[in-house]
């Protein structure tokens, strides 16, 4: 695999190497080698990350924050200095501004709940078009309990969030905008620096959802400026059951919790129970704590890797993908911008012309390839580009040149049948 | 449970026709996928499509990526089907359903061993909750379509 040899600092990197750390991409589906091009929806884990949580079981499995004993001083040692990893990861400005969640769902659910005290009849929350249900339904929900008003900034013709139009909302001085880095859908990238700043002159509160963007871009909430930033482990090499909800630290101490109980507290009475401090007090109950383990050997496992190198390397990826599909003939891609520097991150959004993506999906996966066909949790955004679904091929650090060109291969056969 | 608003008429209930039932054995013998997925996709071509005004929604078999429509005649203990798919390959899979299913009994239809039938095809795989064509899901509703008559 060539690297980035456009970079004049880049340094040979062996990516064959790298690809031979996950254990899962070695397998054969029939007689087909497995082309995983579903890594958007999830990512394939490196051993590290599998070693580092079943050495946790093996040897250091306790309950965090409690016990009095030398298992439990460890497995609370491990997850902690996970959560300062994580700060530094993102840049945060201290750890406790670090929460561990289940997911990126788990992480927008707690924020949309966690400022129902704060919001009030007729406020207003701006929402992305491209957004993940995970990043919508919340938002509704909590409309529906504070009586504010939801409503989506709307996408130009060539599927980027319209600039304008948000500059025009902005004017009804929203209370909360939510936005997303990446789309999930089409890999299309928010100029989130520049979003959040209009959004922060008229004082709203900022929440960007980084599920696609944290495994692909170096990630500063701090240059963001971003009041909240979420993404999931599972997406970044890591394990499914974590999230993180990254939160400015005056911002998230006003969140209520959405979950109370053990951990959180400072003191119980059955007259009066006092929550403790952040970042315990949104994290009540017993924490998944090999998953937050394994989210550590993940983010270990990427810095020790050269970043700039793989970013490059899946810009060529997505280029020759996008490239190949055009040259395959009989093929609609989404959310390509007309600005010609714009790049997809990590995904690339297509239909066969005329044909169900479903039909382009069981064909693909008799040839083992893996991908996505459908919505895509992103509903309103299909509806927006008038589709009723589409088929999404996605990357990520692993993928190479072969499995391009398997999937091409593949769907040249899936053409040749359905034409 | 589907429950339509509006079942089209019994004329357009029909047995399958013996060019599908023939078929079956088409897709048995096909080695390759692509000649399976071929024949699946000329059954579905060989189901009558379903006319767009009954394209409704409460006719739709939830737990389909495609849209897939089912509505449900009896007549004297026979149990027939009218039913499409947007897409070409879930239609040809329905249509496999209706060459098993259409015109059986309630009896027949309860014993009927399905996933051995898609095994014998060779599409055990296509029969799987965990998968998102919504074959599952219409062979449930084919069935939970006979539970709701009494007589």
């Amino acid at each position: 695999m060539k690297p980035a040899s456009s970079s004049p600092s880049a340094v040979l990197f062996d990516h064959q190497a790298l690809r031979d750390q996950f254990p899962a991409l070695k397998q054969t589906i029939g007689e087909h080698p497995l082309c995983y091009l579903d890594t958007a929806a999830t990512s394939q884990k490196p051993q590290a990350v599998i070693d580092a949580m079943t050495e946790y079981y093996q040897l250091n499995n306790a309950n965090v924050h409690r016990g009095a004993h030398q298992l439990s001083a460890r497995a609370t040692q491990q997850y902690e200095a996970v959560r300062q990893q994580v700060a530094e990861f993102i840049h945060a400005q201290r750890q406790d501004e670090i929460i561990f969640t289940h997911g990126t769902t788990e992480s927008i659910n707690m924020l949309a709940y966690g400022l129902t005290s704060q919001l009030k009849l007729n406020d207003v929350i701006l929402i992305d078009t491209a957004a993940h249900h995970a990043n919508i339904v919340p938002w509704q929900e909590l409309a529906k309990r504070t009586g504010a008003v939801i409503k989506p900034i709307p996408l130009t013709i060539d599927a980027q969030l319209d600039m304008a139009a948000f500059e025009r909302l902005l004017s009804c001085k929203p209370k909360v905008v939510a936005l997303c880095h990446v789309s999930n859908a089409l890999g299309t990238v928010n100029p989130v620096n520049e979003l959040v700043a209009k959004a922060k002159a008229v004082g709203a509160i900022t929440l960007v959802d980084g599920a696609q963007a944290i495994a692909h871009l170096a990630v500063d909430v701090q240059q963001i400026d971003c009041d909240f930033y979420v993404f999931s482990g599972h997406k970044m090499y890591g394990p499914t059951g974590v999230g993180i909800l990254y939160g400015r630290y005056s911002q998230l101490d006003q969140l209520t919790p959405m979950l109370t109980g053990g951990e959180m507290i400072k003191s119980v009475s059955f007259e009066h129970t006092e929550f403790g401090a952040l970042p315990n007090r949104l994290e009540a109950g017993t924490p998944a704590i090999a998953e937050v383990i394994g989210l550590g050997a993940a983010i270990t496992f990427l810095q020790l890797l050269p970043r700039e190198q793989l970013q490059a390397h899946e810009h060529n990826l997505i280029h020759y993908l996008q490239q190949q599909l055009h040259q395959l003939g009989a093929i609609e891609l989404y959310g390509i911008s007309k600005d010609k520097n714009a790049i997809n991150i990590g995904i690339v959004a297509f239909n066969l012309k005329g044909e169900h993506h479903q039909d382009v999906g069981i064909l693909l996966d008799q040839q083992a390839v893996a991908i996505r066909c459908g919505h895509h949790c992103a509903m309103p955004l299909m509806h927006s580009l008038n589709l009723g679904g589409c088929c999404r091929a996605s990357i990520g650090i692993y993928t190479n040149k072969q499995d391009v060109d398997q999937f091409i291969h593949a769907l040249n056969a899936v053409k040749e049948l359905l034409l | 449970m589907l429950n339509p608003s509006i079942i089209p008429a019994a004329s357009l209930f029909l047995p399958v026709s013996d060019e599908l039932t023939a078929a079956v054995n088409h897709i048995e013998q096909a080695t390759h996928w692509q000649d399976k997925y071929r024949q699946i996709m000329l059954l579905g071509k060989l189901l009558p499509p379903l006319a767009a005004e009954y394209k409704l929604a409460d006719a739709q078999v939830k737990g389909c990526e495609s849209q897939a429509w089912l509505y449900h005649h009896v007549l004297n203990g026979q149990h027939f089907y009218l039913a499409d798919s947007d897409a070409r390959i879930v239609k040809g899979l329905i249509a496999l359903l209706l060459i098993a299913y259409q015109g059986k009994t309630t009896a027949q239809i309860h014993q009927f061993d399905v996933q051995q039938y898609f095994d014998r095809l060779g599409l055990s795989g296509q029969l799987s909750s965990s998968r998102t064509n919504g074959l599952t899901a219409l062979a449930q509703a084919i069935i939970a379509y006979t539970q709701d008559i009494s007589t």
